[in-house]
């Protein structure tokens, strides 16, 4: 970027950079909708493929033609399938996503409390993730061929081959009944269960509100595993994606030249490369999070966390279709923004590519 | 994959004894899923309630499930459809990908644009909560999991795919092969897709890990094959009921997954030292 803006005259070269950035943000914000369109037409299509008669679900076996008809009518099921799409996009965009068939809410309601749960899982794995997938990268990028790098790498891969239900399984035999370290499936012990308010949705804060001694800590014990299962996958990702474009700057003049000043290893890698591949490391985090939210489904299964995965496996169990609709668009959507806040980022810390 | 990972010059390079140890794995685990029927100790459905919740022993060498039946026969039946699975979504994703991002390559302009947006998005969408959705709303199946599976995979060989055709579109040697006469299919076919088959290869074997754990999760979700048929994601189910008293129920299941997507994670990461010749 910088050689061509230098070969231009100051004011414009900032005015077309602007103008660049701003056509990139609407081509972004329009493939956005699509993928979001694209995300709506499936899931919708598979409602209309199911086998599971809606109409029946609601007037039941016995009903007569006519009372059947005018069910079909009132659900709107008589209609043309575009019309019915659109219909369906139309109450997507009210945020009405119908009433669940299980709890008897609003499908809403029912996923708004239930997404804070998810975050809160993800995000602390997303922490634990990032400030040991990076320090490894480091130290192994600092020596690399080493026995840490060695370890690395095999726990990279038995991670990425892990399933992350059956690893869940085997830290609770071992952490909770075996050794009774950590705590039961769950977000609380039983006792804090009926005593602790809901207020943000997230455990810990809601504990540390609750100002009951010993929520705190109930709640760290019953998040420390499924944040573990989750993180362990990611970590060694992380760890060695961020190692290879470290020690892909490594060759690079400006680090010879570091060298030569008499910088040391630590000082190069923190101070002179990390600026430099700061764009793939948020790559890297953003990527690794939106698999994070999508690997909760599960975790949350194995570890009864009332987060979205655990709602969308109910769901799916009492073939519950507004809910499975609403939660694998909910899901959906904040993958699709992950995704694309990923690809932003990309096109925004690499000049090469803007 | 197997047969280029063996020919002799390539023996020394530095990803070989990997892929080597994952495609020996694989073999060996394909053989079993061959073999199934013939090396079974038990028969693998039948039920016994006397025997039901057993440790391993000389007799049951992995214990006995919550029905009675031989674990280690539930096991090795179990490979049959796990490799049905992968087998399935790589004959539903990988030709489509293959296709979509050879043309997009090769033939360029408006058409690459398109085939292009069409990658991006369905890219960004989420595979395993759609394989969800998907089974939990047609009916459980290998074939519906492995159908959601695939319409989600494409695209990241199609990707691919593009990247590699473009590049070679460009080459002399198909500039020499057009001059021949040679075009259209028969140019895609047998000149543009040869070159750039093995990064595709690479890709695969580093997808199938995940396809299997995939296959295993639909499988714990009770989303897979239908019992009373052994499949390692439900066996793992099955145990996690009895997990705090019998533990070795879920372990070996489990351990089972945790070996087959290991050994394509080895082959994929072997070969792609080995092979691929546009990485590092």
């Amino acid at each position: 970027m910088a050689s061509q803006d230098d070969a231009l005259p100051v004011g414009d070269g900032f005015g077309i950079r602007m103008r660049r950035s701003g056509v990139l943000l609407a081509r972004g914000a329009l493939r956005l909708v699509v993928t979001v369109c694209g995300l709506l037409t499936l899931t919708f299509s598979l409602s209309s493929l199911s086998p599971i008669d809606p109409v029946l679900r609601v007037v039941g076996d016995h009903a007569s033609r006519q009372t059947y008809e005018e069910a079909r009518h009132r659900l709107g099921l008589d209609e043309s399938w575009p019309l019915q799409l659109m219909h369906f996009g139309a109450r997507i965009v009210r945020a009405d996503l119908g009433v669940s068939q299980t709890t008897g809410q609003p499908v809403r309601s029912d996923l708004a409390t239930a997404l804070p749960a998810t975050l809160e899982l993800a995000t602390l794995a997303m922490l634990a993730s990032a400030v040991l997938g990076l320090s490894l990268a480091f130290l192994t990028a600092a020596r690399p061929g080493g026995l840490l790098d060695a370890a690395t790498r095999v726990f990279s891969m038995i991670g990425n081959s892990m399933p992350a239900f059956w690893l869940g399984l085997v830290l609770l035999y071992v952490f909770y009944a075996r050794l009774h370290w950590a705590g039961s499936p769950g977000r609380l012990d039983d006792a804090f269960e009926y005593t602790v308010d809901h207020h943000s949705g997230l455990v810990l804060v809601d504990a540390w509100l609750s100002g009951i001694p010993g929520a705190v800590s109930s709640a760290v014990q019953h998040l420390v595993l499924p944040v573990i299962v989750l993180a362990i996958g990611v970590t060694g990702k992380v760890a060695r994606m961020v190692r290879a474009a470290l020690l892909g700057e490594m060759g690079r003049d400006y680090v010879t030249l570091a060298r030569a000043k008499g910088a040391g290893t630590a000082r190069i890698l923190l101070r002179h490369v990390l600026p430099n591949i700061s764009g793939v490391v948020l790559t890297v985090l953003a990527l690794a999070y939106a698999s994070l939210l999508e690997g909760a489904v599960l975790t949350e299964t194995v570890f009864a966390w009332p987060g979205l995965g655990r709602y969308l496996t109910t769901a799916l169990f009492a073939a519950d279709t507004p809910a499975i609709l609403g939660a694998t668009l909910v899901i959906g959507i904040c993958f699709v923004i992950l995704n694309e806040l990923t690809d932003r980022l990309i096109s925004a810390t690499d000049a090469r590519l803007a | 994959m197997i047969a280029a990972t063996l020919s002799a010059r390539r023996f020394r390079r530095p990803g070989f004894p990997q892929a080597a140890g994952g495609a020996v794995l694989i073999a060996a685990i394909v053989a079993i899923a061959v073999l199934a029927p013939w090396i079974v100790p038990f028969d693998p459905l039948a039920q016994d309630l006397g025997q039901r919740l057993l440790p391993p022993s000389a007799q049951h060498w992995l214990g006995t499930d919550g029905l009675g039946r031989d674990i280690l026969s539930r096991l090795i039946q179990g490979t049959r459809p796990t490799l049905e699975f992968v087998a399935l979504v790589v004959v539903l994703a990988v030709p489509f990908g293959v296709a979509v991002g050879m043309i997009a390559g090769y033939v360029g302009g408006r058409v690459e644009r398109c085939l292009n947006g069409l990658t991006d998005i369905v890219m960004a969408f989420p595979q395993l909560v759609l394989a969800m959705a998907f089974t939990g709303l047609l009916g459980p199946g290998l074939i519906n999991g492995a159908l959601s599976l695939a319409l989600t995979g494409w695209p990241a060989y199609a990707r691919l795919m593009r990247a590699q055709a473009r590049l070679v579109a460009r080459s002399d040697y198909i500039a020499a092969a057009r001059l021949q006469g040679i075009h259209g299919l028969r140019l895609l076919w047998g000149h543009v897709l040869p070159c750039c088959l093995p990064s595709v290869q690479v890709r695969l074997a580093l997808d199938l890990a995940g396809v299997i754990l995939a296959a295993a999760g639909l499988g714990f979700l009770g989303l897979g094959v239908r019992p009373p048929m052994p499949e390692w994601g439900a066996m793992v189910a099955d145990g996690s009921k009895v997990i705090f008293d019998q533990w070795w129920v879920a372990a070996s299941p489990g351990a089972a997954i945790l070996l087959l997507s290991l050994a394509f994670n080895l082959l994929a990461e072997g070969l792609r030292d080995v092979e691929d010749p546009f990485h590092a």
